[in-house]
């Protein structure tokens, strides 16, 4: 079994610690973005169900530390920039 | 050591004086019958200027426990009251409080649950939150009461246990009736209680910490085993503060405490207001000759299977007296009992007599006739009927 540490009442010291729990975890597909693709829409930034998706100047990143692999973006894109793959593991 | 003041007072003022000798600083309360002269005497005495306190009225019972673990995670000492539906309504927030390792103390004016809607005595409120990881004491009379409101916080607050407290008294039996404390002075209470320091951690915005956060399958389980552990080594604390404050007080109290159990082939087992009834017919049946004993639980959780097992282990018969019913099986405290001789080599037989439900009243002859049906069993060498219902209605039209 792994080691765990735990403090009584499971008080921890720590605030803002929900942002080192990595939910990404659980992803079973990833989704790949075709930059030369995208037209900076961000109707996948408007329709990611978790805030996985990053605005940046000129295309968008996917923040691969809370993406689930709904693949929503995916179904969203106009100009189908986004690919479901295989996530290795 | 100053000096005890007598007075005269009802079982809700008695809480609610112990409360107030405690020094709480947030009573976030939701007044409910029969407990309801508790949060109504300690709002008087904060208006008053009696007491420095933060009294939040709260919209229901599941708010007050909410704002009871809110404060306490500040390190606020906090007490609250309520009974019956209240506590039922609290009942996920129970065990967020025992979860979260809160001392919380709360009153109970213990009442029967509906329906049909019942507001007497009856242990089911209390009985019903048995797993909630909440310590559970019940007294026997007011004086018990106040007493047991600056134990349990002492014992709460312990560094070794630090888990929430009920204090049990029966609904109008006690709640409602007036007899004669003595209340400990302010500065005896202060030395024996000290300002609550939580070793844990508390919420503070100048060091600010995560409180009640998620618990996944990696750690789940320790957390738990940890909680119950704390409740389970809970009895050497209380055995401690139970001695402790016999010195300074001269008061006994015991997690049980046998009535001429020494040398009894049965004993009575009794819990809250009924166990003075009991007390009285062991007496009259010992002038009879008959070897009968009652052994009071003050401490329902952690449950004292040790001190059980001691006082009733070489008893013929064991008459385990419920005021609750675990509708299926029997009474809450029977089924504790079975499971504290399981593995004995030596057990008494055991009876289960389910009695005062909703405030129905217990009188010495239902203790007379427990005994004479246990000491039928013992003879008979069988228990035919492990659960009986006593002093009901013969004549029921249906």
């Amino acid at each position: 079994m792994t080691k765990v540490k735990i403090t009584i009442g499971g008080i921890n010291k720590k605030a803002g610690s929900s942002k080192e729990y990595k939910t990404g975890s659980w992803r079973t597909m990833k989704p790949e973005v075709d930059i030369e693709k995208c037209i900076q829409c961000f109707k996948c930034f408007d329709y990611c169900p978790d805030g996985a998706v990053k605005k940046t100047e000129d295309a968008i990143i996917i923040d691969l530390d809370y993406c689930k692999g709904c693949g929503i973006c995916k179904r969203e894109c106009p100009v189908k920039a986004i690919e479901m793959i295989e996530e290795e593991k | 050591m100053g000096e005890q003041k007598g007075m005269t007072i009802q079982g809700n003022m008695a809480t609610a004086l112990g409360a107030k000798l405690c020094k709480p600083n947030v009573i976030p309360a939701y007044p409910i019958t029969p407990s309801t002269l508790f949060p109504e005497k300690l709002s008087e005495y904060i208006a008053d200027g009696e007491l420095d306190a933060e009294m939040i009225r709260v919209e229901s019972e599941h708010s007050a426990m909410s704002a009871c673990i809110g404060a306490s995670s500040t390190g606020a000492r906090t007490c609250t009251a309520s009974a019956s539906q209240g506590i039922a309504l609290m009942h996920e927030m129970l065990f967020i409080a025992a979860g979260m390792r809160l001392p919380i103390v709360m009153a109970v004016g213990n009442r029967a649950l509906s329906a049909p809607i019942n507001i007497w005595a009856d242990h089911q409120d209390s009985i019903a939150s048995r797993d909630s990881g909440w310590m559970q004491f019940y007294a026997e009379k007011n004086q018990e009461g106040l007493d047991l409101m600056i134990l349990a916080f002492r014992i709460a607050e312990d560094e070794r246990v630090l888990l929430p407290a009920m204090v049990g008294i029966d609904g109008f039996v006690l709640t409602h009736t007036v007899e004669g404390v003595q209340v400990p002075a302010q500065e005896d209470v202060d030395d024996f209680l000290p300002p609550y320091d939580p070793p844990h951690g508390k919420l503070d915005p100048e060091e600010p910490m995560t409180f009640g956060s998620l618990g996944t399958p990696d750690f789940y389980q320790e957390l738990k085993y940890d909680q119950t552990e704390a409740l389970e080594k809970a009895p050497e604390v209380i055995d401690e503060v139970f001695d402790e404050f016999e010195e300074e007080f001269g008061r006994e109290y015991n997690r049980i405490t046998p009535y001429k159990c020494d040398d009894a082939d049965i004993i009575l087992l009794t819990m809250g207001s009924m166990s003075g009834t009991a007390r009285a017919a062991v007496d009259e049946m010992r002038e009879e000759g008959k070897k009968v004993g009652m052994a009071k639980m003050t401490v329902f959780r952690p449950f004292p299977g040790d001190l059980l097992k001691e006082i009733a282990g070489d008893a013929d018969g064991l008459a385990v007296v419920d005021r609750n019913i675990s509708p299926g099986f029997g009474g809450a405290v029977f089924a504790e009992c079975a499971g504290t001789f399981i593995n004995e080599s030596k057990s008494p037989l055991m009876k289960n007599f389910i009695i005062g439900l909703g405030g129905r009243e217990i009188f010495k002859e239902n203790f007379k006739e427990m005994y004479e049906k246990t000491k039928e069993a013992v003879e008979a060498g069988e228990v035919e009927k492990p659960v009986e219902w006593l002093n009901m209605n013969e004549d029921v039209m249906r």
